[in-house]
């Protein structure tokens, strides 16, 4: 494990009994990555494969059948307020205001701060996320987007080392989601924190993601390759669309949501595909020809991009 | 002119309590015209014996009203053990369900989230709850009468056993229905039992609780009248029983009608309370 390593998922597995008491479902296996420091990681994949288990145990909030989390250095048995949480659903405390919500999260951080000094670092978050003067608003008279902005604002008012985000922006028009996006890219380049962030939204996880984590379709889901976004990181939703690799990578990622995730097992016989090091590619840096051979006969074309992961 | 749904609705109210007035009037008035007993069945002027004679003992409108309006205007005089006034008696049964609701808060709300909180308890406890909710309360009075000998305190025991099923029942149905990821979200910021336990589940569960409360009360204020009936003494119950001892109509009238204005505003002022831990999600 390197020294910049944050988090290494370590042959995850997670089952569940089946509902008709038959033979256990597994969810997912053999599922191995790491996140670097400083990393902002999207996981995309169908609904249903895994995605939100996955963050769960990420979080502590649930437990491997087995394998394990490691985050800096030490095994994740539990929560932590060292990761924080964005939930798929916004997960405010209705009876709350927004400002409540915030100091809760807050004050379980600095048990010992005063009042006051509570009240003024929610307000920096609070302004952060352009929410100024809906401080003691009610969730129930926030709109949507207004909601999952004071989620973001919880989960980053904690300063937490690892932000783990489920779907933030799902139940989102695009054009709050575009802007909800910019502001979380520069907040978190700005901060340099670590994301782990799963989505179903191939533009959205071009313009944040540093590395896109592929999870074929459930059961026994697993980690198809991983695929590093080779554009700048000065991109933006504007000209993300001009960069020469941005149809390439796109591409691949179409390629793979539509046909690949769910053909995996027969892709898995053809090559040797080994899950501790999930082949690494870089479709942006692919010839056109390749990419476009890539993309009509999807299994096999990618090798010459493959690259190992550095183990 | 069209009026508000709210306005028609009270005039309709006031119309239809003015023509409840004049019925209860011309009955009383024709009954009254007979020659007394004949205006009443046999049985009840069996019941009656040889008080019943004269004039029919069932007053018109004017008469209770008058009579509510003499409660009203000397509430609280005490003129010996057979004779308080209605504001006394009503004290008497309010504090005794007051007692017995807040003792049946203190037990029921902790046991409820418990019961809500541990599928275990719940499952071990529910076979208890099943078989105690629909026991009358009054059932208890004998046993409390016996073991506890103060007819005061055995009231207010039977207050506490009608009340404890609803809010424990509904404590622990609010409790297990927090939403999972209010708990996720305590749980991800390292917040202890007992803080999740006061910030979280406890707002989050207050409207159900405060339902079950409410259900309480209104239990209470039914069987206080019963309970006090049984043991006599004091309170509103006993006075109703005394009344009809002194065969006076119209006090029983009277008080059936201060029973119905209290247990309004007790069910009244929850509903407040309701309101107010209320949110909308
Ligand atoms: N507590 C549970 N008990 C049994 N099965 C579960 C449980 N939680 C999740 N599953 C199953 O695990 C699978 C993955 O669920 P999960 O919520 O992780 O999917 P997801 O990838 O997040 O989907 P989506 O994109 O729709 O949010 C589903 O098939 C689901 O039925
Ligand atoms: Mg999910």
């Amino acid at each position: 494990m390197s020294i910049d390593t944050q988090i290494s998922v370590e042959d995850l597995k997670r089952t569940f009994p089946s509902p008709d008491g038959g033979e256990d479902v597994t969810v997912f296996e053999d599922i191995w990555f790491k996140v670097e420091k400083g990393e902002f990681v999207c996981l995309i994949g169908h609904s249903g494969c895994g995605k939100t288990t996955l963050l769960n145990i990420l979080a502590g909030l649930d437990a491997p059948t087995s394998g394990g989390v490691i985050v800096d250095h030490e095994e994740v048995t539990g929560t932590s307020l060292d990761r924080a949480v964005v939930f798929q659903g916004h997960a405010l405390m209705p009876w709350m205001s927004v400002m409540a919500n915030i100091a809760f999260a807050v004050t379980s951080r600095h048990p010992d701060w005063s009042k006051e000094n509570i009240q003024k670092h929610c307000q920096k978050y609070i302004d952060l996320v352009h929410l100024t003067g809906a401080e003691n608003k009610k969730p129930s008279q926030l709109s949507g987007g207004m909601k999952q902005r004071v989620g973001i604002a919880r989960a980053m008012a904690i300063e937490p080392k690892i932000m783990l985000l489920d779907e933030p922006f799902s139940a989102l028009d695009a054009l709050t989601r575009g802007s909800l996006q910019d502001e979380l890219l520069s907040i978190c380049y700005g901060t340099s924190q670590t994301v782990f962030m799963i989505t179903h939204d191939i533009d959205e996880a071009m313009l944040l993601a540093d590395k896109i984590v592929l999870m074929t379709n459930g059961p026994k889901a697993k980690v198809c390759e991983i695929v590093e976004n080779t554009m700048p990181r000065d991109r933006t939703r504007a000209n993300m669309h001009r960069h020469a690799h941005y149809y390439p990578i796109r591409n691949h990622l179409i390629e793979f949501l539509v046909n690949r995730s769910a053909q995996f097992e027969a892709e898995l016989s053809s090559k040797d595909y080994d899950p501790r090091h999930p082949p690494v590619t870089r479709p942006g840096l692919t010839k056109p020809s390749a990419a476009v051979a890539q993309a009509t006969d999807a299994p096999g074309g990618e090798t010459e991009t493959a690259v190992q992961a550095l183990a | 002119m069209t009026l508000s749904l709210r306005m028609r609705a009270a005039v309709l109210s006031v119309v239809l309590f003015l023509a409840f007035v004049a019925i209860w009037e011309l009955a009383v008035i024709s009954n009254s015209g007979g020659s007394g007993v004949t205006g009443m069945s046999a049985e009840y002027a069996a019941l009656m014996g040889a008080t019943a004679k004269g004039a029919s003992a069932m007053p018109g409108p004017f008469t209770v009203g008058e009579e509510i309006w003499k409660h009203l205007s000397d509430p609280f005089y005490d003129a010996g053990p057979n004779d308080k006034g209605i504001g006394i008696q009503l004290g008497y049964s309010i504090a005794r369900v007051f007692v017995g609701f807040v003792l049946a808060m203190l037990t029921a709300v902790p046991l409820g989230f418990l019961i809500g909180m541990s599928p275990l308890f719940y499952r071990a406890l529910d076979p208890f709850i099943q078989l105690m909710k629909p026991v009358s309360p009054l059932a208890w009075m004998p046993l409390a009468l016996y073991t506890i000998k103060d007819s005061t305190i055995s009231s207010i025991f039977v207050i506490y056993i009608c009340s404890v099923w609803p809010m424990l029942i509904n404590t622990a149905f609010g409790v297990s229905g927090v939403r999972k990821e209010w708990l996720s979200v305590a749980k991800t910021l390292e917040v202890g039992q007992f803080r999740t336990a006061i910030r979280v589940i406890l707002p989050a569960a207050a409207p159900t609780i405060m339902t079950g409360m409410r259900i309480s009360i209104s239990i209470a204020w039914l069987v206080i009248v019963a309970a006090e009936m049984l043991v006599g003494g004091t309170g509103i119950g006993y006075f109703v029983w005394n009344e009809w001892n002194n065969l006076s109509i119209t006090n029983i009238i009277a008080a059936i009608f201060f029973i119905g204005m209290v247990g309004m505003l007790l069910d009244l002022g929850l509903a407040q309370m309701t309101k107010l831990v209320t949110y909308e999600d």
